[in-house]
């Protein structure tokens, strides 16, 4: 894995860097490119625009899950475009948290299980009792404390939406990536997943990018980036 | 790996119907042939040596299994019978001991073998409790006779008719429970011993009735001409041999003309044996000399090749069964690829991704296996007794 320090601009620290990035899928006529996209550490950045302009892709350029055809990515520091796929899985897994729409948890496991997910998929990560700790403060924290042993179907939306943050905010990342995550939910639960994600922001000088179309939600971020600029 | 095994466990225990399908049908697909080929060599073994402690069986001429399977097992239909004399020429020979059998008669749905007392010496038997047989109409019970029916010595059980129809025939005879015999795990277990006269006594060749001489008994007189006396209807035999009218029980007709099943002949060596084999070749011979053991030995080998067949048949429904059950495990890849994908995305690993997953197959392939090990030590050790006591 290649590290690289984090690029200073005008004082602040870059955790993201995009340049001459191109991007295709094998199949249909989709394309995004993006000639340039700087984002500040502790920046809270809303990804908007309209569905299939590439807001999710770019969230998944910029975790590594997948490669541009052409240009460079530079997240937190790792040229991502450099990494095999282990050293991008191994950078997602410690430095990226993500949380997506559909809550993605596992109905086998239990609520303590699903968050402690990326701790047992990943050799790199080592589970111990600091870990538990930590994840079960997380719950609390996220009033869910008191449903650790309960299975991920038995839980309501909110708060599936809420084990899957925890689970996202476990490994205590440098940057979180959010693809719709108040999507499902209802007014009050949307509320309380942002304040959640903005104060682990504030807290960890992490840097929050959040893909949405809730456009009531968007005055709560530092940073507005529309799409539509990239298809102009 | 540790907590890939652990995700797998997770798994494996949230869909526990699911699992425990599978691990019943790998289990099955193990045992199944295992189990069967252990039931087989050890009914083989067994079958084998008691055929191989019982030196040479005359019978009738007819079937030789059916000869052995009557003689050493008790079982199958009851062959031609041969005449008591068959015994007394053996005897005669001195090339052999002869211990005969008439298998025949039943009570309460176990076989009733009449023999002589030197059947138990020549078996090992041994009584532990009660005595042995010493008077007519006594019985000894083996060991799981006495167990099932919970009669023991001082009791009493009485023979099955043959035919409700036969009412000229064989009629029940209540016999007293002399002894119980040590158990020896053989079908001696599940036998009631008579002495030869008590099985001809249910048989009505030999009986016991008022004496008619007597003149209370004038009533039960259809002709009395010189020394014969004629008996009618209304003379009742006795149904049960007791100290009072054991003496009033007597023989018609010749011993030697009566019946039996078999004679077991133990030579005392090689050589006499032999001698004794080539007595019964001669065509004009009515009775047959068989070595048990040749004849299960054939047995056994009709029964192996049956039984590559059904280990055949079992092996190809096995894999069918196996490649549904890769069926299934390959259609829970697909259900669960959503899951897989948000593994991959949250940045688990190649290995530990592919871990989780084939610790699930590995859990369950040995959780089957570990079930099909555990059937077949139950079937080693239960088994045979179990096929024994549902055939016997």
């Amino acid at each position: 894995m290649r590290l690289a320090l984090p690029t200073r601009l005008g004082g602040a620290v870059l955790v993201i860097t995009i340049r001459d990035l191109e991007f295709r899928y094998a199949e249909g006529d989709f394309f995004l490119g993006i000639p340039e996209l700087r984002i500040e550490r502790g920046q809270t950045v809303a990804f908007i625009g309209p569905s299939g302009s590439g807001k999710t892709t770019l969230l998944n350029l910029i975790a590594g899950i997948v490669l541009p055809r052409a240009g460079r990515i530079t997240t937190d520091g790792v040229e991502l475009t450099a990494l095999d796929d282990t050293g991008r899985r191994n950078f997602r897994i410690r430095r990226v948290g993500l949380v997506f729409q559909e809550f993605e948890l596992l109905e086998y496991l239990s609520v303590l299980d699903n968050i402690l997910l990326p701790y047992r998929i990943n050799r790199s990560m080592r589970l111990d009792g600091a870990v538990r700790e930590r994840a079960v403060r997380l719950a609390h924290e996220v009033d869910i404390g008191d449903k650790l042993h309960r299975y991920a179907p038995k839980l309501s939306q909110g708060e599936k939406q809420r084990v899957a943050v925890c689970r996202a905010l476990l490994p205590e990342p440098g940057l979180l990536l959010a693809d719709e995550p108040t999507g499902n939910l209802d007014p009050h639960n949307k509320g309380r997943v942002l304040d959640i994600l903005f104060d682990y922001a504030a807290r960890a000088d992490a840097t929050l990018v959040t893909v949405t179309h809730d456009h009531d939600l968007i005055g709560r971020y530092g940073r507005v980036v529309d799409f539509r600029e990239f298809h102009a | 790996m540790r907590e890939s095994l652990y995700l797998a466990w997770r798994y494996l225990a949230y869909h526990r119907i699911k699992t425990a399908i599978l691990v019943t049908s790998i289990a099955l697909i193990v045992f199944l042939p295992v189990g069967l080929r252990v039931l087989v060599d050890q009914s083989a073994d067994q079958l084998t040596a008691r055929a191989e402690a019982t030196p040479l069986l005359v019978g009738a001429k007819g079937s030789p299994l059916e000869l052995v399977l009557n003689s050493l097992y008790f079982e199958s239909d009851v062959p031609e019978t041969l005449r008591y004399a068959e015994a007394i020429r053996l005897d005669t020979m001195g090339l052999a001991q002869p211990i005969p059998l008439y298998v025949r008669f039943s009570a309460r749905g176990y076989p009733i073998v009449a023999t002589t007392l030197e059947y138990f010496a020549f078996r090992g038997l041994e009584i532990a409790s009660g005595r042995s047989l010493t008077m007519l109409g006594d019985c000894v019970l083996g060991a799981r006779v006495a167990a099932q029916l919970g009669v023991g010595a001082g009791g009493s059980i009485t023979s099955s008719p043959e035919s409700v129809f036969d009412i000229a025939g064989v009629y029940p005879l209540k016999m007293r429970v002399a002894g119980v015999l040590a158990f020896s795990d053989s079908p001696d277990d599940h036998a009631v011993f008579v002495d030869l006269k008590t099985a001809w006594v249910i048989q009505g060749l030999v009986h016991g009735h008022v004496d008619l001489s007597q003149p209370d008994a004038a009533t039960g007189v259809l002709r009395r001409d010189s020394a014969v006396i004629t008996a009618n209807a209304s003379v009742v035999q006795y149904q049960e041999i007791t100290a009072d009218n054991i003496d009033l029980f007597h023989f018609h007709g010749d011993l030697s003309d009566y019946p039996v099943t078999a004679v077991i002949a133990v030579p005392p060596d090689q050589r006499s044996e032999a001698i004794l084999r080539g007595r019964y070749e001669s065509p004009d011979e009515r009775a047959q000399i068989v070595v048990p053991v040749s004849v299960i030995d054939e047995l056994l080998d009709t029964i192996l090749t049956v039984q590559t067949f059904v280990i055949v048949a079992v092996v190809v429904v096995g894999l069918s069964t196996l490649a549904t059950a890769i069926l299934v495990f390959l259609l829970s890849l697909r259900l669960r690829r959503r899951e897989i994908e948000t593994m991959v995305k949250i940045g688990g690993s190649r290995g530990s991704i592919a871990w989780v997953m084939t610790s699930e197959i590995v859990v369950v392939l040995l959780a089957g296996v570990l079930l099909a090990s555990v059937l077949t030590l139950i079937t080693a050790q239960f088994g045979s007794s179990a096929i024994r006591a549902l055939i016997f």
